[in-house]
């Protein structure tokens, strides 16, 4: 579904990303790790649109994407929760939702999409006609998960999804992602909870210093020592 | 090294520069003097606005009060005191005005300030105009003007001090102090610094200057009135000449405001009648193909020669 | 000895109580963590300590003396120094600079610049940023950026320091060296509240935790009791397993 190959993205100065290939296939979760300042987060912007990469290729269903708009990258059907949230501070849980629903054919059923996400996180019914802004920050990063799925993406890609979420939180976003495949929404995945990223994953990338290191089916990265040693502190 | 070679000699050409200002009436003519007294005006003017509106990203507009404050403080006192210290006590005035609106307003943020300020000036105005119709019967003053050649240096004299401020305030403790206020007042003020007194106090040391050269332009004029006196346009055009020229270190305000001037007595001169349309369409150009100002094309050029000199590497 | 001591704090927005009567204190040298569900009011809690809002109605005391109400910079020279959720740098500054500004307006003795560059360089070594002084804080990663908040923060020479939620987004081994910083600071004699959802962290370090849930204190104890509360449970960790162990 995803194929990015061999790419090198230049962030300002500093060139963050090494000849980094990445594959996603329909309905896998994918996970990338690495330390802070790996590149994780530049990887994911690159293939959602903002960087245009100086070297190599992203593909998604066979089409290039790389060097398009990010809103057309969104039309094609990838949504990208970035790290943060990055929410309309001031508009509404239930404005920045429809927000996410933006392009053309999710607009279309903005309102039974809404109805689900609401399902999936009960406290942003509660919290509909509120500024995100006087939200708590666990709160907004639902608001900004939510607004993900309204655009019905083929493909999600998440920035930390746990940031600043507390552990009941934590378990509920995960229980959420691991169900996306089912609904046919393939997932990728950045997380610092390393462990618990890898036990949802079905394969995985580690990143460090821009380039891949270490690549395979998530269990085997989970018992590697390496991995064990520099990521799950053990 | 190669930074402190091009700091020396850019002080160094400043030197000359100044020289060549101080020498001027000597080998000038009195129009030209004139002319350049003009463009120090607004070279003053949008350095003192810089002081506070560059560090904090407020957005000022209350230029026009606070050198209409300067100009009738120097048309009351100009008979009766002494020159330097009519000058002083206008930029005093407006310290004042500035530091009480400033403890007032300076809660509002952005759009609310800009705007507060624009009101200000319409507020001082208008009500020098009310006390003119009603308390002193006549509308305007008539001002003792002096030699061009006193007025120029007198600008002169005001110039050099509000360049010493500004490079002052930006290699001080205060200085820090504001700038960290620019990037994020919460953190700033849980860092110790007093946010609220920080900010009057900059807001205040700008006016001063705003208002000193108020005093001194007085002297260039026979009759002043509360339109000339508090022109809107004042306001305005520091803020253009600042973008303009950029405001991320002493030079380039200057530079910016000296061509903005320039270009602006030019223009009223050769084209009285289409000088306006000339000028917004010389602005669109500016915004469209130097959006970061004078400062913006510098750097670009900058960044061109490093890639060269790194490329021959 | 207490160092802070809250009393009947109440703060509403709008309708809405963010604070609902929280009563608790602090013990000088203590490592204490606050947690609670999201929107349970803690960094509020943080901001009505630090001065950033004033309470509606309460008694906040730090070492006897009412700081209820003062505004954060006097609050700061008062002894009490904190970290924010979204980190709050000073993007174009260096690194540098920000542990001079702490330095040299968070004290309330006076201080002259001649000291300072020592002292900066001594913070940043303790904090882990030797060798970056130079560096733009906006060019940081987010972990050195998180390091220096907490620079910046210890360089105002605090008693009480308060960490807002300062392991997010830190992988396992971050998290170990931030666990470490933590100790230190203590060790130095600076009395630490810290909100946390890293409960790897909770558990190790904290001496005592509290508990907030809709603006009230729901708990209070020891790590190990907090963490066998059925209200915790229910409403704040979930499922139980998932708990890491001291180790």
């Amino acid at each position: 579904m995803l194929t990015v190959k061999n790419i090198s993205t230049v962030h300002g100065k500093i060139q963050a990303l090494w000849d980094v290939s990445i594959e996603a296939e329909e309905g896998e979760i994918v996970a990338l790790v690495g330390a802070n300042g790996a590149g994780k987060t530049t990887l994911l912007d690159t293939i959602s649109g903002t960087y245009t990469p100086v070297a190599g290729s992203v593909e998604f269903q066979g089409q290039r994407i790389d060097g398009k708009s990010a809103a057309y990258i969104v039309e094609q059907g990838i949504s990208h929760v970035p790290q943060g949230g990055r929410l309309f501070s001031d508009m509404t849980v239930r404005e920045n939702l429809e927000m996410g629903a933006y392009s053309r054919h999710a607009w279309k059923q903005r309102t039974e999409t809404i109805e689900h996400v609401c399902q999936i996180f009960p406290r942003l019914k509660e919290r509909e006609t509120q500024i995100t802004s006087t939200l708590s920050g666990g709160e907004k990063q639902m608001v900004a998960i939510g607004r993900g799925l309204m655009s019905r993406p083929k493909l999600c890609i998440f920035d930390e999804p746990s940031y600043g979420l507390s552990p009941k939180a934590v378990m509920e976003i995960f229980q959420v992602i691991k169900s996306l495949p089912k609904q046919g929404i393939t997932v990728l995945l950045v997380e610092q909870n390393v462990g618990q990223a890898l036990e949802m994953a079905n394969r995985a990338y580690v990143l460090e210093n821009g380039r891949i290191t270490l690549q395979g089916i998530a269990c085997d990265l989970l018992v590697n020592d390496y991995v064990r040693k520099a990521y799950l502190g053990l | 090294m190669k930074d402190k070679t091009k700091k020396y000699s850019l002080f160094a050409g400043f030197i000359v520069i100044l020289l060549l200002l101080i020498s001027l009436p000597s080998y000038a003519s009195s129009y030209r003097v004139i002319f350049v007294t003009n463009i120090l005006m607004y070279v003053i003017l949008t350095l003192s606005w810089v002081i506070f509106s560059g560090p904090t990203g407020y957005i000022s507009l209350a230029t026009a009060a606070f050198f209409g404050i300067g100009v009738y403080t120097s048309a009351i006192l100009s008979n009766a005191l002494f020159l330097p210290l009519v000058i002083f006590i206008g930029g005093l005035a407006s310290f004042c005005l500035a530091f009480v609106v400033g403890s007032l307003t300076l809660r509002l943020r952005g759009m609310y300030f800009t705007m507060f300020t624009f009101a200000l000036v319409q507020l001082i105005s208008n009500l020098a105009h009310w006390y003119e119709v009603n308390v002193t019967g006549t509308v305007g003053r008539l001002v003792l003007s002096l030699e061009s050649t006193t007025v120029y240096y007198s600008m002169l004299v005001v110039f050099c001090l509000v360049l010493l401020a500004s490079y002052y305030i930006k290699h001080s403790r205060f200085g820090l102090a504001l700038q960290s206020i620019g990037e994020s007042e919460e953190a700033a003020a849980h860092s110790g610094i007093n946010v609220t007194l920080v900010k009057v106090t900059t807001f205040a040391i700008s006016a001063f200057f705003m208002g000193a050269v108020g005093a001194v332009m007085t002297m260039r004029w026979t009759y002043v009135d509360p339109p000339t006196a508090f022109d809107i346009r004042l306001s305005f055009m520091p803020l253009l000449m600042a973008i303009f020229g950029g405001m991320g270190n002493l030079f380039s305000p200057i530079i910016g405001s000296s061509i903005f001037a320039y270009l602006e007595e030019i223009l009223t001169t050769k084209f009285p009648y289409y000088y306006m349309l000339l000028f917004g369409g010389a602005m669109l150009l500016v915004i469209v193909f130097m959006p970061h100002g004078i400062e913006g094309v510098f750097q670009k050029l900058q960044k061109i020669n490093k890639r060269e000199s790194v490329e021959k590497t | 000895m207490k160092i802070l001591d809250v009393q009947g704090l109440k703060k509403n927005f709008g309708g809405l109580a963010a604070t609902a009567n929280v009563n608790f204190n602090i013990e000088q040298g203590e490592i204490v963590g606050l947690i609670g569900p999201n929107g349970a009011g803690k960094t509020t809690l943080f901001n009505l300590i630090s001065g950033a809002i004033t309470p509606d109605s309460g008694v906040i005391t730090f070492k006897g003396k009412d700081i209820a109400g003062l505004k954060p910079y006097r609050i700061c020279r008062v002894g009490i120094a904190r970290t924010f959720q979204s980190v709050k740098i000073f993007a174009k500054m260096s690194v540098f600079n920000h542990v001079i500004i702490g330095y040299l307006f968070g004290d309330h003795k006076h201080k002259t610049s001649g000291t300072s560059s020592e002292e900066a360089e001594k913070i940043l070594d303790f904090v882990g940023l030797s060798g970056m002084s130079d560096r733009r804080a906006a060019d940081l990663t987010l972990v050195n950026q998180k390091r220096l908040e907490v620079a910046r923060a210890l360089a105002t020479q605090p008693e009480l320091l308060l960490l807002d939620e300062v392991m997010a987004g830190l992988n396992p081994t971050e998290v170990s060296e931030a666990m470490e910083l933590v100790r230190k600071i203590r060790e130095k004699g600076i009395t630490v509240i810290m909100i946390e959802h890293v409960m790897k962290a909770i558990m190790t370090i904290c001496d005592r935790v509290i508990v907030l849930h809709h603006g009230e204190k729901l708990a209070e104890g020891k790590p190990g009791d907090i963490t066998r509360n059925k209200s915790v449970i229910e409403v704040y960790l979930g499922d139980f397993a998932c708990l890491p162990s001291k180790t």
